[in-house]
């Protein structure tokens, strides 16, 4: 966090290309959340970019005082949520989990199958919940970072996570048996 | 499960995901042991851990990678350019077709239909501008997702 701080000042001084210790630091993060939202590999990447681009022209608002993730995913997430809008397809995405191609085996046809059922449920879920479940399972978050991300308390984001996954345990129940 | 067990939920949750505290660990097993309901519950969340760690997510290839901050730092610094650029050809053009407005609709060779089409031309051109920037402003106005969430 104070690598971050010491960033941020250094942007807000003038130097443009002290952006890029943040950036890199974080773009990893943000894709997979991206991604967790918009379902789409190239779509999660533009989405990323547009976000640390906004977060770089929003920068004077930014409260040093809180992590510069949870600040930045705030914006990443409207602008994902724009862009569904936008697009109309958020029950619809086009999948892009994994690289399309023709499954070679049987087993990478399961593999697949079964993470379009895993993205079909997530997707399906109500706003926080999915929210929640997106940092966990899209960018491995702590419960600590996933609460501030998400603007909740840890037991609210433990609750949360535990109607998801039973949830999830429902669409997945027929792949468990098989 | 009623309402004393939303405390195990949670637990149950952070034992999954190896956010126990040492004090809640033994909390939970103490639970455990004597509620078969949790132990179903955990063995299930169990098999679809198992299940889920087998998916894998789409990554961008290195060149992808490497050129993401170049692509940022392009836009950012190109913004302003492509600003200028785009507020010159709007006022070069705005200036072009004035002046060729002015000459056609004072040109006496012109036939007066001509006059009157490229006038219904411009006023449909102004009103369909003017709505479409007033509907841009009413999203953007009424849009719970364009600005920044404060907490």
């Amino acid at each position: 966090m104070v690598e971050d701080r010491l960033a941020v000042e250094r942007v807000l001084a003038g130097q443009k290309d002290a952006y890029e210790v943040i950036v890199r630091k974080y773009q990893a993060r943000a894709y997979r959340a991206a991604l967790g939202w918009v379902g789409n590999g190239e779509d999660a990447l533009d989405l990323s970019q547009d976000a640390f681009v906004k977060a770089f022209r929003a920068l004077g608002r930014y409260d040093r005082a809180r992590p510069f993730f949870a600040w930045f995913y705030v914006i990443l997430r409207n602008t994902c949520f724009n862009f569904l809008r936008r697009c109309r397809r958020e029950r619809t995405v086009s999948l892009d989990l994994v690289p399309e191609g023709a499954a070679a085996t049987e087993d990478e046809a399961k593999r697949a199958e079964l993470k379009r059922r895993v993205w079909r449920a997530i997707a399906a879920l109500p706003g926080p919940i999915r929210e929640v479940m997106v940092l966990k399972y899209f960018d491995e978050l702590s419960y600590r970072e996933i609460a501030e991300a998400a603007g909740c308390p840890i037991g609210t984001v433990m609750s949360r996570l535990y109607y998801g996954r039973k949830k999830l345990r429902q669409e997945l129940e027929g792949y468990h048996r098989g | 499960m009623d309402r004393s067990h939303d405390r195990y939920k949670q637990l149950l949750m952070a034992l999954l995901d190896g956010e126990l505290a040492p004090g809640e660990r033994s909390e939970l097993e103490a639970h455990l042991a004597g509620c078969r309901e949790c132990r179903d519950e955990l063995a299930g969340f169990r098999r679809l851990k198992e299940v889920t760690d087998m998916v894998r997510f789409a990554e961008p290839d290195d060149a992808s990678w490497e050129s993401y901050w170049r692509v940022i730092y392009n836009r950012l610094e190109r913004g302003l350019g492509w600003i200028l650029l785009s507020l010159g050809a709007i006022l070069l053009l705005a200036y072009g077709a004035f002046r060729l407005v002015e000459e056609l609709l004072t040109d006496p060779t012109v036939a007066l239909l001509v006059k009157v089409g490229v006038g219904a031309l411009l006023l449909g051109l102004v009103i369909l501008v003017v709505s479409l920037v007033r509907e841009r402003l009413y999203g953007l106005r009424s849009d719970r997702y364009s600005r920044e969430v404060r907490r």
